[in-house]
């Protein structure tokens, strides 16, 4: 099946998820959902007879950029705002098909439930998306630092706004 | 001393142990750091630890054109540069629609596959090499010598390349290219049967191998494994003909599949064979290829400037690990917004702790082998 026709088929049979739309921006389509209902999406995707995604093949974390820039006093920018996204990539190894989700969370409280009790590769995949972005995965088993130190204090590198630390553990970092 | 002996074994207090393997063990492949979790010799749990060797590719990129990320890239599974900027050049032409010449097309794959065979020789080499086996690794690093040999010929460079940029190539192949391919084709193809009686019926690596870690299809599924992992367990699933880009289309070759030859389907011994099969099917591709490679300019597509729409894409191909993806997010300015990879080890890797469980501590090594990561593309 196509994306829009994964899409019509969502919103025939599942009437609480007809108000989806595609994401305006993209050249790949995405379709948009709330972080609220992300799992009722998930789980119809995953468990359809029609649909099965049975195959997560990535999660990736985006920082949108789209907030309030703040510069302060020594140089540098604080966003204030604006959104951060997650973007899950899913395939249909059976059926041969594709499919996009995005979720657009707010930036000071980026909450997503996590969808590792239905794909089990997801697990290093949040983990990431957590360390990097600093999403906040809810439910999931072991949301800690992978690639970043366990103790690494000076927030998550991958938002636009990171500022590199002068310390790290009492050492000068020389940057 | 009587009271010990006649103690019965119910009595003795008994713990779980945790033990670090890593990060600087020789089986780990790279900097990992695997904690085990340990019932006297059976394992528990294992526990990866990664991060050793991060190097903020993904950061380094927003900072860099597409142009410049292709050195970076070459960089992450650095036994498999090719296959890396293949991905790579796909994505990017993808994203800004860029015709690349037919020319280009084949020549990437030719690369692409004599890069597959490079990097299954060195899995099959290493893995004997964990198992106890030392003969195998020389024959298998002869061979591959003579691949990155017929790279040197073409671009200079034997591991990183820089090669294949988005919209072409930076250098054509040479005149003896075609004839000095052969001539390594031709010498290299008894060589598979030659590691099969090396090291493939060893009984003892059978010993080592067979019915360890078995990773049934619905698990290797649903822990998102792809590449020769994925077929080991038995299904068909391979990006060149299911997903076909560039010119995969035009050749004929088999899809090798775990059938458990020695054992249960997908367990070790058959993610090992998987890729000697894979060889030769490489090779099949390559046949084909060097005959057909039609005239043309390698450079005229590469643009001056690259001109890309806002938006986000996700490309991927067959690198020899697995499925290698890119996802970048565009903000039409000539710096990507966010590149994230889909780095197949790293996907691999959290399949550890599964496959592990209820063996020996000295099948860790024989699991982590079997599954092929290398450690620069995991942590990036």
């Amino acid at each position: 099946m196509t994306f829009e026709e994964i899409k019509n088929y969502i919103a025939e049979h599942y009437p609480s998820l007809s108000d989806l739309d595609f994401d305006k921006s993209a050249s790949d389509k995405a379709l948009e959902v709330t972080a609220d209902k992300l799992i009722d999406l998930m789980s119809v995707l995953y468990a359809d007879s029609a649909l099965k995604m049975d195959n997560l093949i990535l999660i990736s974390a985006v920082d949108d950029f789209n907030g309030e820039k703040i510069i302060i006093e020594d140089g540098s920018t604080v966003m204030k705002g604006g959104t951060l996204s997650v973007y899950y990539h899913l395939e249909s190894l059976s059926l041969r098909h594709k499919f996009n989700v995005v979720v657009r969370v707010p930036r000071e409280s980026p909450d997503v439930p996590s969808v590792t009790f239905i794909w089990g590769g997801a697990n290093f995949n949040e983990r990431e998306g957590y360390d990097m972005i600093g999403i906040n995965f809810v439910n999931h088993p072991n949301l800690t630092r992978i690639l970043m130190p366990y103790d690494w204090e000076a927030g998550y590198p991958l938002r636009k706004d990171y500022k590199n630390p002068e310390f790290y553990q009492g050492m000068k970092v020389p940057y | 001393m009587s009271e010990f002996l006649t103690l019965p074994p119910q009595k003795i207090k008994t713990e779980e142990m945790v033990l670090n393997m890593g990060p600087q063990h020789p089986s780990t492949h790279g900097v990992l750091r695997l904690e085990l979790v340990l019932e006297g010799e059976v394992i528990v749990d294992v526990k990866p630890h990664v991060g050793y060797l991060h190097r903020c590719f993904e950061k380094h990129c927003e900072a860099l054109t597409y142009q410049q990320i292709v050195p970076y890239v070459d960089r992450m599974d650095y036994l498999a540069a090719m296959g890396n900027e293949m991905g790579w050049a796909i994505a990017c032409e993808r994203l800004m629609g860029i015709e690349v010449p037919q020319r280009v097309e084949y020549i990437r794959v030719i690369m692409a596959e004599l890069q597959r065979i490079a990097s299954h020789l060195v899995a099959v080499g290493t893995y004997g090499l964990d198992i106890g086996a030392f003969t195998p690794f020389l024959y298998c690093f002869r061979d591959r010598e003579k691949i990155l040999n017929l790279f040197e010929i073409t671009c200079g460079a034997r591991l990183l390349y820089n090669y294949m940029w988005p919209g072409g190539l930076s250098h054509d192949i040479p005149p003896e290219f075609s004839r000095l391919t052969k001539e390594f084709l031709s010498e290299f193809k008894p060589v598979v049967k030659e590691l099969n009686n090396l090291l493939s019926y060893n009984k003892i690596f059978i010993e080592r191998t067979a019915n360890v870690g078995v990773l049934p299809v619905e698990a290797a599924i649903n822990y998102g494994m792809t590449g020769p992992n994925l077929r080991a367990s038995g299904l068909k699933w391979d990006l060149r003909r299911d997903d076909p880009y560039s010119v995969y289309d035009k050749f004929d070759f088999d899809i090798p599949v775990g059938q458990g030859w020695h054992g249960k389907v997908g367990d070790c011994w058959d993610r090992y064979y998987v890729r000697l099969l894979e060889i030769e099917q490489s090779i099949r591709i390559i046949e084909q290829a060097i005959d057909q490679i039609p005239e043309g300019d390698v450079a005229s597509a590469i643009p001056k400037r690259y001109k890309p729409p806002v938006g986000h894409i996700y490309a991927r191909i067959e690198n020899p690990r697995g499925e290698l993806g890119y996802f970048i997010v565009s903000n039409g300015s000539q710096q990507p917004a966010r590149v994230k990879v889909r780095p197949p080890s790293f996907i691999s890797l959290g399949v550890m702790g599964e496959l592990c469980k209820g063996h020996l501590v000295a099948d860790v090594v024989a699991v982590l082998g079997s599954i092929d990561i290398v450690l620069g593309e995991v942590d990036r």
